[in-house]
């Protein structure tokens, strides 16, 4: 089986996992940036995590046969301090001619506050443009709902910005729909707790359809599985999917979205 | 031809339904169950049970915070799980 792990904070991962991905099928990860768990207290912080994503990790990668891909930002944990968000932003435009940088991500919401609004409608603005792709995350729990409506009235918004060229991640049953139906693109992520379940992920698949969703694990510092989506790939064997839906999901949705930046060329 | 999902799937959904029991008498025992995120968890209980479609839409919606205008300033950074009504203004 082939599959592409299209959210994956490989900086937070061990060697060791680069070598189970490779042995799972996986031929490409993709990174956006993220929280280091911490606050960084500078942009002097950002300079060398977006030197890391953009030099090491490929070459980490490379030595399991995986390409490595990434999107920069600031993320809306870390956007509430305004100056240092307006100091890492102002990184990002030189880094997006580094061959391996798809696109600005993961922005979003993370409180649903009037800081991280205003740092979202800036990153959406370099996005505008830069001519890039999106990445967004959506909130924790009980913020998901309605940071994912403030998200899609900013995205709607920006005359600029059309939606195939936006993946809104994170999405639920309660969430999933109001993206897909604003012609977004959907993420659905495998995490042990909160987020989705491999079954769940399924039933979502079913009921809203596969036509612009990909999975994802999304796996970082946290509790969080970076084999989750050959296990979820399994799943769907034991639900009868056939063969052609998994490829479909799980390899040729993600190639298909990011083959929107002229960046993505997966090696034959 | 689809598999038999009550097979694929019933030992995990009666183990699950074991473990919120189990939940919930260990908070009872132990003078937790106040808590408004016990109450949440409660609350939507009885969607469970009502034999329409979209359960989990209509859990993780009445577990979300069902305002529309960003708050003031992020004071926290995590997520509890249940959205908790704010106090009523004292007069």
């Amino acid at each position: 089986m082939r599959y592409i792990e299209p959210h994956g904070h490989m900086v937070s991962r061990t060697t060791a996992d680069y070598e189970a991905l490779a042995h799972a099928g996986c031929v490409a990860i993709c990174e956006p940036a993220f929280w280091a768990g911490f606050d960084r207290s500078s942009a002097d912080g950002f300079r060398d995590y977006f030197r890391q994503l953009t030099e090491y990790e490929p070459k980490r990668a490379a030595k399991f046969h995986i390409q490595h891909f990434t999107w920069l930002c600031i993320n809306p944990k870390e956007s509430e301090d305004t100056g240092l968000a307006r100091d890492v932003m102002a990184l990002i435009p030189p880094l997006l001619s580094c061959p391996n940088v798809l696109g600005i991500g993961e922005i979003g919401l993370n409180k649903n506050s009037r800081n991280e609004l205003a740092v979202l409608e800036q990153h959406i603005q370099i996005a505008a443009d830069h001519d890039q792709l999106i990445l967004v995350h959506t909130p924790h729990l009980e913020d998901k709902l309605k940071g994912t409506r403030l998200i899609l009235d900013a995205l709607k918004n920006h005359s600029r910005i059309t939606p195939e060229r936006v993946i809104i991640d994170h999405v639920e049953e309660h969430t999933a729909p109001l993206v897909l139906d604003s012609g977004f693109w959907a993420g659905i992520t495998l995490y042990p707790e909160s987020k989705s379940t491999p079954n769940r992920a399924i039933d979502m698949l079913e009921l809203y359809g596969s036509e612009r969703t990909w999975l994802n694990s999304a796996c970082d510092w946290g509790v969080s599985d970076p084999l989750a989506v050959p296990k979820t790939a399994l799943e769907m064997r034991r639900r009868g999917k056939p063969a052609t839906f998994i490829d479909k999901v799980l390899y040729q949705n993600p190639v298909r979205f990011m083959s929107q930046s002229p960046k993505f060329h997966l090696a034959e | 031809m689809a598999p038999k999902l009550v097979d694929l799937g019933f030992m995990d959904a009666r183990s699950k339904v074991l473990d919120v029991a189990a939940f919930l008498d260990r908070l009872q025992r132990h003078g937790q169950a106040a808590d408004y995120r016990v109450q949440a968890l409660r609350d939507v209980l009885p969607l469970l049970l009502d034999n329409q479609p979209d359960r989990v839409r209509r859990i993780l919606e009445a577990l979300s915070d069902p305002t529309l205008e960003p708050i003031p300033a992020a004071t926290i950074q995590g997520a509890f799980g249940a959205y908790q009504k704010p106090e009523p203004a004292r007069p």
